[in-house]
């Protein structure tokens, strides 16, 4: 979906004009969105106010102009000026480490997923304007409550925006020559699919590289759907067990299937890949398709590929975790009313449904009321995204979160685990072990 | 001529003040004039130093202040077959890149200080590689060795026909090592050459033309003559080498991070690793401590083994 609408447009037109822009759906034109009426808290915001926010850099221009004219919206309406930063999402980590580190800098970062749990004691709790928000909106989904509250506590850390996910996607017509029309939900059926689709020249292809998102995605992938996890509930550690082993021997079998060099893979190898006609089915966000899509050299390619969600195999529902944006409100801040007000003001539906609009599936809703937006009756191929949010699978799953499962997906702990016994490099319980020997290190200090 | 004296009057001279006497007082005006440079040394150099050697000590985390542990992440690195791992790869990586260099860079600079057309403009080009920065040639060795889109895979399999698969260069651990060796060492060449040209020009014509005049060959020449007079050089410029070899950290995390299955950390990628994105800063910086030791046993090395000796001079060794 193309966007040349600026900023300067978007502020004159008004955020209505560009989230229509943007998406083709106006913000005004008969929101579906259902809102009870609750009372809101009340907020006095402070004399002199102003915010500073930081955020991820936008998948789309729109997101980027949409979300400005909301901050813009919310300094007219109340006089409070807010500067929004966008930066890159291999920076966001170590800006918010240095701005907890230092008790100095933005009053509002949007972080990834476990950042809350990370920063839990330089952050103000959000309780109240979760509790109203969940209220009005039909209730948080699952994926966030377990990012946005404190371990085993109501009490809310973060303030979730929306997550993206990394289904599979595949060639409609390259399974459909090896007489398949969707891919298999059981362990067997997904190896022989892969055995066929190598046969036929276009194999399929995951990260096992060194790859943040669709590295750690593919390693979570397997063992969640084998019934294996790193932590049990207590937060033990489990990752040396029979079903990990078992997760380790189908992917030794399932390896060679793969094009060659995913051990070297990293975020953007099986875009390329994927793009270039090399494999025919692969795991990858939204943006993958969109990319296709938006260039008529690869339209082709988009309109033959499918999306479906991470075969379930053992599991009872699709294992997959959503990368979530969480917002978080430092205790340095000298406005903390203001804050508040701006983040609930931001999570409305006459800012948020624009928002969510504009972000063309890209971003999911953590409100369940927000699932009636536009953007998911548009394109049907992005519609899979919807329930983003709606999972019980998280990074850490299933224990409690804490900044070691942060630590061990940040250090590819587990993909390196798969990639050991892929490559022939260690055996499946050699791995196994090796996995549990350097998680253990990552935790020894939990609960100090 | 008559003289007389002036009756005294008694002018008592002015003492300076105590501003004055100060700044006379060559400890004190040593000691001001040196402040700015060591004020400066120990806030940009001594203190991220210190701190990093204390951080070493503890187990402080992104986000959580640490308490003093003593020697314990060193004791849990001699237990880490990952930080064994990258302790063998970056004597590995070091050594072989350091060979490969040398060997290149000498017989370039040899090379290049003939007599030819456009000798300046190729000694222009030759620094190409080592301008260039770091994180650009890296992509471009990462496309390079891209599993589906090298350029060699493709004049190797498209173009000449001489192989039906593409080379997975960085997929499995040996070819991926060595990938990144030949990556440093196009990288490095260029330093190890424009500084042994130099050193090459400061040796004297009349001992070539004497040494010829007594009917010695080129490899004589060579072994006698320069290799000898370029020791000094030769011993700088390698300890030079090894320490950015060693330290190395953007060719490996940009092309490789590290993968396949850790195979390719060096201690710096892997203090990195650890340290930032892991987010156990303490143990992060005990892997970038424990660099120290190699670091200096490998300048002293090349130092000490390849400096200048007595004979050079015309005496005798001791």
């Amino acid at each position: 979906m193309k966007s040349d609408i600026t900023r300067r447009e978007a502020l004159a037109l008004g955020v209505s004009a560009a989230a229509l822009a943007a998406t083709g759906a106006s913000a005004q034109t008969a929101s579906t969105i259902k809102a009870a009426d609750v009372p809101a808290p009340k907020l006095a915001i402070e004399k002199g106010a102003s915010l500073r926010m930081l955020r991820p850099v936008r998948f789309v221009q729109a997101d980027e102009d949409v979300f400005r004219a909301n901050a813009d919206k919310f300094s007219k309406a109340t006089g409070v000026e807010v500067k929004v930063n966008f930066v890159g999402w291999e920076d966001i980590n170590q800006q918010t480490a240095v701005t907890s580190n230092s008790g100095a800098g933005p009053d509002i970062i949007i972080g990834f997923s476990d950042a809350p749990h990370i920063y839990i004691d330089k952050l103000v709790e959000l309780t109240d304007v979760a509790d109203y928000l969940g209220k009005r909106y039909g209730g948080w989904q699952p994926l966030a409550q377990k990012y946005g509250k404190r371990n085993k506590s109501d009490a809310w850390i973060g303030l979730p925006f929306g997550a993206t996910a990394g289904p599979l996607i595949y060639r409609k017509s390259v399974l459909q020559s090896v007489g398949y029309d969707k891919i298999p939900e059981d362990h067997a059926g997904i190896l022989e699919l892969c055995r066929k689709l190598q046969k036929a020249g276009k194999p399929a292809g995951f990260a096992l590289g060194n790859a943040k998102g669709d590295g750690n995605g593919f390693a979570n992938w397997v063992l969640w759907s084998h019934n294996a996890s790193l932590l049990d509930e207590e937060g033990n550690i489990v990752i040396n067990s029979k079903e990990t082993i078992a997760a380790l021997n189908w992917v030794k079998e399932l390896y060679p299937t793969f094009i060659a060099g995913t051990p070297s893979w990293n975020d953007v190898s099986n875009n390329r890949a994927y793009s270039s006609q090399e494999i025919s089915l692969t795991a990858n966000g939204v943006s993958l398709y969109f990319s296709l899509k938006n260039d008529p050299a690869t339209k082709a390619i988009a309109d033959d590929s499918e999306h479906q969600l991470l075969p379930k195999g053992l599991a009872k529902v699709s294992p997959m975790a959503g990368l979530t944006l969480n917002a978080m409100l430092f205790k340095h801040s000298q406005y903390p009313n203001a804050a508040k007000a701006f983040l609930q003001f931001m999570m409305e539906k006459d800012q948020y449904e624009p928002w969510l609009n504009a972000n063309s599936g890209y971003w999911s809703q953590p409100l369940a009321a927000y699932a009636e937006a536009k953007v998911w009756s548009g394109d049907p191929k992005v519609k899979i995204f919807k329930d983003t949010m709606n999972s019980t699978y998280y990074d850490g799953y299933k224990g409690p979160i804490s900044t070691a499962t942060g630590a061990v997906s940040a250090d590819y702990v587990l993909i390196q685990m798969c990639a050991a016994v892929a490559t022939g490099a260690s055996t499946p319980e050699a791995a196994a072990a090796e996995a549990e020997q350097r998680a253990k290190r990552y935790f020894r200090r939990q609960g100090r | 001529m008559s003289v007389t004296t002036l009756p005294s009057r008694g002018i008592a001279v002015r003492q300076p003040g105590w501003i004055a006497r100060l700044l006379d007082y060559k400890p004190f005006l040593i000691v001001m004039c040196l402040a700015p440079a060591i004020g400066l040394l120990t806030v940009f150099l001594t203190y991220p130093l210190g701190l990093g050697v204390w951080l070493a000590f503890t187990d402080t985390t992104i986000g959580q202040r640490g308490i003093y542990i003593g020697l314990e992440n060193f004791q849990y690195l001699l237990k880490d077959p990952l930080w064994w791992n990258a302790v063998f790869y970056s004597i590995f990586y070091t050594g072989v890149a350091t060979i490969g260099k040398f060997a290149l860079g000498f017989w370039l600079a040899l090379l290049l200080n003939n007599h030819f057309p456009l000798k300046s403009l190729l000694r222009a080009i030759v620094l190409l590689p080592w301008i260039v920065p770091t994180v650009l040639s890296a992509l471009a060795f990462w496309w390079i060795y891209d599993p589906q889109f090298s350029i060699i895979s493709y004049l190797l399999v498209d173009v000449l026909g001489v192989r039906s698969t593409n080379i997975d260069f960085l997929g499995t651990p040996w070819p991926a090592r060595f990938s990144l060796i030949a990556a440093n060492i196009w990288r490095g060449i260029p330093f190890v050459a424009i500084s042994l040209l130099a050193g090459l020009q400061t040796i004297s014509p009349s001992l070539y033309e004497a040494a010829m005049l007594d009917g010695a060959s080129a490899w004589q020449r060579f072994r006698y003559i320069t290799f000898p007079m370029m020791m000094p050089i030769l011993a700088i410029v390698m300890t030079f080498s090894i320490i950015f070899t060693f330290t190395d950290f953007q060719l490996v995390y940009a092309i490789t991070r590290g993968g396949p299955v850790n195979s390719t950390h060096l201690l710096a990628t892997l203090a990195f690793q650890r340290g930032i994105a892991g987010g156990e800063l303490g143990e992060g910086a005990a892997i970038a401590v424990s660099m120290i030791p190699f670091l200096v046993f490998a300048t002293l090395f090349s130092y000490f083994g390849l400096a200048r000796r007595k004979w050079q001079q015309g005496e005798a060794n001791d």
